[in-house]
């Protein structure tokens, strides 16, 4: 009877990976090539493939990881690795936000589904739709565990192969921008979500040219809050009025 | 193990501040607003539209290396971002966009604005 049930659960992990795995592909291009780059940066500091794969199943964060491996330093103090690894990891806020529904079904996963939520999967989740015949949990489960198994992978051959990549890889990492361009582009073809990322872009453009690349993103989010919030209230505001 | 620039238990430190600050920030909402605490409509409102806004930061984000004064004045990436926008209305498939984006991309900066 429970071995019927422990094949069920089996076949239902299955059937959730199988649906889950062409979504994740445009990730695996990325995420092997940029892990591996981490790899080779982190092997050129004195650390070998165990260290990059031990920090890619720890941290597990793509622009995070590149920034750490100059925490790797004499004159980089701990309290400089708290403040810095905060700061550009910061937009991850935003991501639990717009996921405190959809993670309620994730049950004893969630605490992975937190961990896991990189800018890559955060986006997979809102460009695919788990398919009727599959337990949405274990979907969203499928597409993080592969993920960063792509990532952890990746790492592993950069540390293990260091500089001896056999082609020039150079600009390959332009996969994610190329990834977040499409996810942009179906969001647009969406109405209701134009003013949103309108609002996005503008702010974040804006906030570049005046704090420049390395501190825009924390002073990006607080416009980019203030702006829909106040959307918010004058839309309520309008919807009052006109029940009056 | 020589060869590390600090010493192997300050490395495992760094690495596990950098673990706990990354695991805190990815939390955080979840810390704040817990399963079964009613969410306040203003942050049920945010969590329906910041997708879309942060998707907008985050191709920024990626464009931020761009310098448009100097050569090659952020050409690549407009070039190759335009053909990804432009493929991706036509034909609606995530691969070939992308596919062909990053390819197109890496050919221009290998080898026309070298």
């Amino acid at each position: 009877m429970s071995l019927v049930i422990i094949l069920e659960k089996q076949n239902t992990y299955r059937a959730a990976y199988k649906a889950a795995f062409p979504h994740t592909l445009p990730v695996l291009t990325g995420y092997l090539f940029i892990g591996i780059a981490f790899g080779v940066m982190f092997a050129d500091k004195g650390y070998n493939f165990l260290w990059a794969g031990l920090m890619s199943l720890l941290v597990y964060a793509g622009s995070g990881q590149y920034l750490a491996v100059n925490f790797f330093d004499p004159s980089v103090s701990l309290l400089q690795v708290i403040f810095l690894t905060f700061m550009v990891n910061v937009r991850h806020i935003f991501y639990g936000l717009s996921l405190l529904e959809k993670f309620k079904v994730s049950g004893k996963k969630k605490p992975y589904m937190i961990f896991s939520l990189t800018d890559e999967t955060y986006s997979l989740y809102f460009l695919t739709k788990t398919p009727e015949n599959v337990d949405e949990g274990k979907f969203l489960f499928a597409i993080a565990t592969l993920d960063q198994s792509y990532w952890v992978i990746g790492s592993i051959i950069g540390g293990v192969a260091g500089t001896l990549i056999p082609f020039d890889s150079t600009g390959i990492d332009f996969a994610m921008t190329a990834l977040f361009i499409v996810i942009f582009v179906e969001q647009w073809l969406q109405k209701k979500n134009r003013f949103p990322a309108m609002v996005g872009v503008v702010s974040s453009v804006i906030c570049l040219l005046i704090f420049g690349k390395d501190s825009f993103i924390l002073p990006s989010m607080i416009i980019i809050m203030i702006i829909l919030l106040a959307n918010h209230r004058i839309e309520q505001k309008k919807g009052n009025a006109t029940n009056d | 193990m020589t060869n590390l620039p600090v010493s192997f238990w300050h490395s495992v430190i760094i690495i596990a501040l950098v673990t706990v600050t990354t695991f805190i920030t990815r939390a955080i909402p979840f810390i704040l607003f817990p399963e079964g605490k009613e969410i306040p409509k203003s942050v049920e409102y945010l969590g329906k539209v910041l997708p879309s806004a942060v998707i907008g930061l985050l191709v920024v984000y990626c464009l931020k290396n761009i310098t448009p004064t100097q050569f090659p004045f952020g050409l690549p990436e407009i070039i190759a971002g335009a053909v990804v926008a432009i493929l991706h209305l036509w034909k609606r498939n995530n691969l070939l966009s992308i596919g062909v984006g990053t390819i197109l991309y890496m050919i221009l900066i290998q080898t026309v604005f070298v």
